[in-house]
């Protein structure tokens, strides 16, 4: 080998090992983890090791959640709950955006109110149950005023960490360039917190989700969280776990969704893809 | 404004850190005539940067005078524009809309106006629409630069603006300053640690020494643009900034290897 081969291999840098798949490959790829643990689960119960009644075979899940289908009862559970997260979610989003932004701009109310945040951020949504039953009955404002209170805390404390990190160089430039205020505001401040806003969002909705489940789970007569302790009552394993797998799904998709919205609204940035 | 110079008078800057006192700049004397262009050279901790803050008007406290026009400098203002070393600009703004950005009160049209112009100036007008991150290195610089000059400024500070560029395009950015200057002779004053850099484009070298910072001599540079980096006069002066920094020439073969 010549020197300069030796120099170029010393130059190399160690590489970690990287699948180049297509598209399609990717997708697979992805799919197989899941698919993997289905094929387990599958198997432990083709060998008899575990109990159908506390764990039944994803085949008769699937089945379940066929018939749940075909009945129409999942599609009017998922309606159920779906709702109660819009509203409570568009509710607590909008509440706490707002909060959110004017803490962030005010050292003023930030000093007069984070004391007050940091003690009622630590209450888990659970825990306002009984007085949310006791304030609203069981009707739907119960569930809704949960979901409020579990999304509200996520967005709030990530917008005001958004927009304490705006760059102190571009607030240096604003002061050069004499940009008025309500142009660095919405020129600066807030594309500059976006990515921790929607971070804060995505957060938001997934304890949204959560919470839907625990007030159903505790008062209600519809909704997902219903349908499983419905079915717990009634010993119907494979039940729970179907409203358990649709959970997960309806999770996913509404994550997906504002990633795409996330994807689409911060276009300039070129994040870390990962090694 | 009939006088526009920059007159900087006694000016000792002083920070005081954990109970101690340190002097950035000691009673520093210098004016800069409207129109021409300075260079200040010295190594890192001279305060040059900070003299350039002072004039920008982002650091107010010291003693002694900086003035522009005659008037005390108190703040920033929108007759001195200013370019740092890294370009600043806003990642989720357009080229046009961070140039735009400095822009206010003007009206629409006059805005949309200055915006071409100032495109045009550096050369980027085919990149309007383009996002700071699909820029290179020297054409943000540029962009930096023609947002500078949007507001039409008196002076121009420029805080070590080609440091983090490469030397091939720090020469065609020297060139393009250049260019710019012989169009509109805005008062420039730039900061640099390229010596060659600072005899390239000054009518004068001002020549810091650090700790405390001050101005260690004065050199005018009295040759004909574009100079030529490789002629005997240039590489006159090239030896005499560096017979301040080193000594009188024998110490600079320490560097030759």
């Amino acid at each position: 080998m010549t020197a300069a081969g030796d120099i170029l291999e010393v130059r190399a840098a160690p590489r970690l090992p990287r699948l180049n798949l297509g598209r399609a490959g990717r997708w697979a790829f992805a799919a197989a983890a899941p698919v993997l643990l289905l094929a387990v689960w599958q198997a432990l119960y083709a060998l008899g090791v575990v109990r159908p009644i506390l764990l039944p075979p994803p085949t008769r899940i699937a089945a379940t959640l066929w018939s749940l289908i075909a009945s129409g009862e999942l599609p009017r559970h998922v309606g159920v709950s779906a709702l109660r997260v819009l509203e409570g979610f568009a509710l607590s989003a909008s509440l706490a955006l707002a909060l959110g932004v004017a803490i962030g701009l005010s050292r003023t109310l930030d000093r007069f109110l984070d004391l007050l945040i940091q003690l009622v951020k630590p209450i888990p949504p659970i825990a306002w149950i009984p007085l949310a039953i006791l304030w609203f009955g069981i009707g739907e404002e119960a569930k809704v005023y949960i979901i409020v209170v579990g999304g509200f805390f996520p967005i709030l404390i990530n917008t005001i960490d958004g927009i304490r990190q705006t760059d102190t160089r571009f607030v240096e430039l604003a002061k050069l360039l004499e940009v008025p205020r309500w142009k660095f505001i919405r020129q600066v401040v807030l594309p500059g917190a976006l990515p921790p806003i929607m971070s804060g969002l995505r957060i938001g909705l997934n304890v949204s989700w959560m919470c839907v489940v625990a007030a159903e789970l505790i008062a209600a007569s519809s909704g997902i969280g219903y349908l499983i302790m419905d079915a717990r009552q009634l010993s119907q394993t494979d039940v729970v776990l179907a409203g358990m797998a649709t959970m997960g799904v309806l999770g996913k998709l509404t994550d997906d969704a504002l990633r795409l919205v996330e994807r689409r609204l911060i276009t300039w940035r070129t994040s870390f893809g990962g090694v | 404004m009939a006088n526009a110079d920059v007159t900087v008078q006694r000016l000792t800057k002083r920070y005081g850190t954990n109970g101690r006192t340190v002097t950035a700049l000691s009673g520093i004397d210098l004016t800069i005539r409207a129109g021409s262009v300075v260079s200040i050279v010295g190594s890192s901790g001279c305060g040059k940067s900070t003299l350039l803050r002072i004039v920008a008007g982002l650091d107010t406290d010291y003693e002694g005078t900086a003035a522009l026009g005659g008037a005390r400098i108190r703040g920033p203002g929108l007759d001195r524009g200013m370019v740092f070393q890294e370009h600043r600009l806003l990642p989720w703004l357009t080229v046009e809309q961070n140039i735009a950005f400095g822009l206010n009160g003007l009206g629409a049209a006059e805005t949309r106006r200055r915006v071409e112009e100032h495109l045009e100036l550096v050369g980027l007008a085919a990149f309007a629409r383009a996002y700071p991150g699909q820029l290179s290195g020297g054409m943000s610089q540029r962009v930096a630069i023609a947002r500078a000059l949007a507001n039409r400024p008196e002076v121009l500070l420029l805080d070590e603006p080609f440091g983090a560029l490469d030397a091939l395009t720090r020469i065609q950015m020297q060139q393009e300053v250049l260019r710019i200057w012989q169009a509109d002779r805005t008062t420039m004053i730039l900061v640099t640690h390229d010596i060659d850099e600072a005899i390239y484009l000054g009518d004068d070298v001002v020549v810091m020494s650090a700790r405390p910072g001050t101005v260690r001599t004065v050199i005018p540079v009295e040759l004909p643009r574009p100079r030529d980096r490789n002629s005997q006069p240039f590489a006159e002066i090239r030896k005499r900034i560096h017979a301040e920094f080193f000594g009188d020439g024998s110490a600079g073969t320490a560097y030759v290897i």
